[in-house]
């Protein structure tokens, strides 16, 4: 059993971590654009956004004042057990939320939405949102924070299947300008792209492949592995770059993720993290101990399986570090 | 080219304001107020009177809501500060510039060159735009005190008018001078040249929406 006290106090400590440090996948993604970037203005703002990161580090301090939506993934291996069931562990997630909003202090950015009350914690009805998947085997329990702005990156369209690949490259290219101008988007970001299921679950795919997956990290089906590599290029060539200034660098990079749709339709999402790229992630088992990493590896093989059984690889690839 | 680095007061001379130009880097020195929707509604809408003396003690606004809690004791804990979008603002501006006299407008993103040449100039104003956007902890270095927070009881924490002492706070970018002129449009046009390059091939959706015609007696397919 895990217990509870320990989830809350690792979910207090991946609050201040997501807000304050930034993950290593992305500052590798943003120092080679930094490099990469030949025109004064976005050069000049991208080596202001790495001596950012340094300042949050050294202070203790937010990197940005905008500090999201804070909001929780969960994970949990089937052997799992939570001492005091889900209930207890939604009260922490909820008090942790509280806590670090007053204790790091992040913003209360949380309003309800007609009358704008703010109980100035980031916690009110369904914030923050706590979401669950599974895995077959394991006795552990995944938290995972993503801290993800809240107005500007994202959009969601019914396309069609005759609209194909040409169309899906239109709507990417129309969100990417639509909030690329005057860097509303927050870019050079990790751009996420759903494609397919409900309408619903398209916006949720497109977001869980901005903020769940890394720089660098490649979906397994390697026809759209190669549509990663080249919509990523595709968001450069635009001549856009950070703070929507003329520039080579809009995206740090392109990760696509699918679900099974309705056979008339393609819907389709776009999201876009930002320049702080929040997540943090540990991994708490019945022992006692906590590994903590900045991937979520989410997106195991049994998240993406097809088939009615799972006979597939059942421990977690991923190796904490 | 190389960019220019500029300290500007927050009480600043028409001078020191006129000498900007567009993407020059600048610090700033001395007080400055935020004021976002909650507080514009307050004071032109509801009337209520500013509880501060401007412009003398600030001509600079901050479209800003800092990561912050106030104490137990009273006293306040800022950690990171970062602009929000000024467009949403526009509608309160040229009432909210007569009334406080403000010749600094901070912000993300900026305005129209518009609202610039419509009602900045006009004031002897100027836009500075955050730079990232999300330097949040830099900015925060840059605050050598919180003098006050105002109207918190009535707007929150997010939307109320906090008071802070600027201590070459920044960098910020100047994205409107006296000219009018706006940086993001300026860089807007350049990128519109190439565009064209990127969509090659691409084709408009089979199903259009609400917005890319305006006539709503027009079917979508």
């Amino acid at each position: 059993m895990i217990n509870i006290d320990l989830i809350q106090k690792t979910a207090e400590d991946l609050m201040q971590k997501a807000a304050i440090e930034i993950p290593d996948d992305y500052l590798g993604g943003l120092k080679k654009a930094a490099k990469d970037e030949t025109n004064e203005l976005p050069s000049f703002v991208l080596n202001v956004m790495l001596d950012n990161y340094e300042a949050a580090k050294e202070d203790r301090c937010a990197m940005c004042g905008d500090t999201g939506v804070p909001r929780w993934f969960v994970k949990l291996g089937n052997e799992a057990t939570v001492e005091g069931g889900m209930f207890a562990l939604e009260k922490a997630l909820r008090s942790a939320t509280a806590k670090a909003t007053n204790g790091v202090p992040l913003r209360p950015n949380r309003v309800h939405p007609l009358w704008r009350t703010d109980h100035n914690n980031n916690v009110g009805i369904g914030a923050p949102e706590i979401e669950y998947g599974f895995e077959p085997e394991g006795e552990w329990i995944d938290l995972i924070t993503v801290h993800k702005g809240g107005l500007f990156g994202t959009d969601y369209r019914m396309l069609f299947p005759s609209d194909g690949i040409q169309g899906i490259k239109r709507f990417y290219l129309d969100s990417l300008m639509a909030f690329g101008k005057r860097g509303l988007a927050c870019q050079p970001a990790i751009i996420g792209i759903g494609l397919g299921g409900s309408k619903d679950a398209c916006m949720t795919l497109g977001k869980r492949a901005s903020t769940l997956r890394t720089v660098g990290s490649r979906n397994s089906d390697p026809k759209i592995a190669e549509m990663e590599d080249e919509f990523k290029e595709l968001g450069n060539s635009i001549g856009m770059g950070a703070m929507g200034f003329v520039g080579k660098n809009m995206v740090v990079d392109c990760n696509i993720e699918v679900g099974y749709c309705h056979t008339g339709g393609l819907p389709m999402s776009v999201h876009a993290f930002c320049l702080s790229s929040r997540r943090a992630v540990a991994r708490i088992f019945p022992d006692g101990r906590v590994e903590h990493r900045t991937d979520p590896d989410w997106f195991t093989p049994y998240q993406r399986r097809e088939t009615i059984e799972w006979e597939g690889v059942k421990e977690l690839a991923h190796e904490p570090s | 080219m190389s960019l220019r680095e500029v300290r500007l007061s927050t009480t600043p001379t028409s001078e020191a304001i006129s000498e900007l130009r567009l993407g020059d880097i600048v610090y700033l020195d001395g007080l400055m107020y935020t004021a976002r929707e909650g507080v514009y509604m307050r004071a032109l809408e509801d009337k209520a009177n500013i509880p501060m003396d401007l412009p003398s003690q600030s001509a600079a606004n901050f479209h800003c809501s800092p990561a912050a809690r106030i104490n137990p004791d009273g006293s306040f804990e800022m950690g990171a500060v970062t602009a929000t979008a000024s467009f949403r603002f526009r509608k309160w501006l040229p009432e909210w510039f007569e009334k406080t006299g403000a010749k600094i407008v901070v912000g993300k993103g900026g305005m129209t060159s518009e609202d610039y040449k419509g009602y900045f100039v006009p004031n002897g104003a100027i836009y500075l735009s955050t730079v990232g956007y999300g330097t949040g902890a830099l900015l925060g270095r840059g605050i050598e005190n919180v003098e006050a927070v105002h109207w918190n009881d009535e707007l929150g924490l997010a939307q109320a008018m906090w008071v802070i002492k600027c201590n070459k706070m920044g960098p910020f970018i100047v994205a409107s001078d006296l000219n009018g002129d706006c940086l993001f449009e300026r860089e807007n046009a350049k990128i519109a040249e190439n565009i064209d390059k990127a969509y090659e091939g691409t084709k408009p959706a089979v199903l259009k929406r609400y917005g890319e015609t305006d006539d709503r007696s027009d079917e979508l397919i």
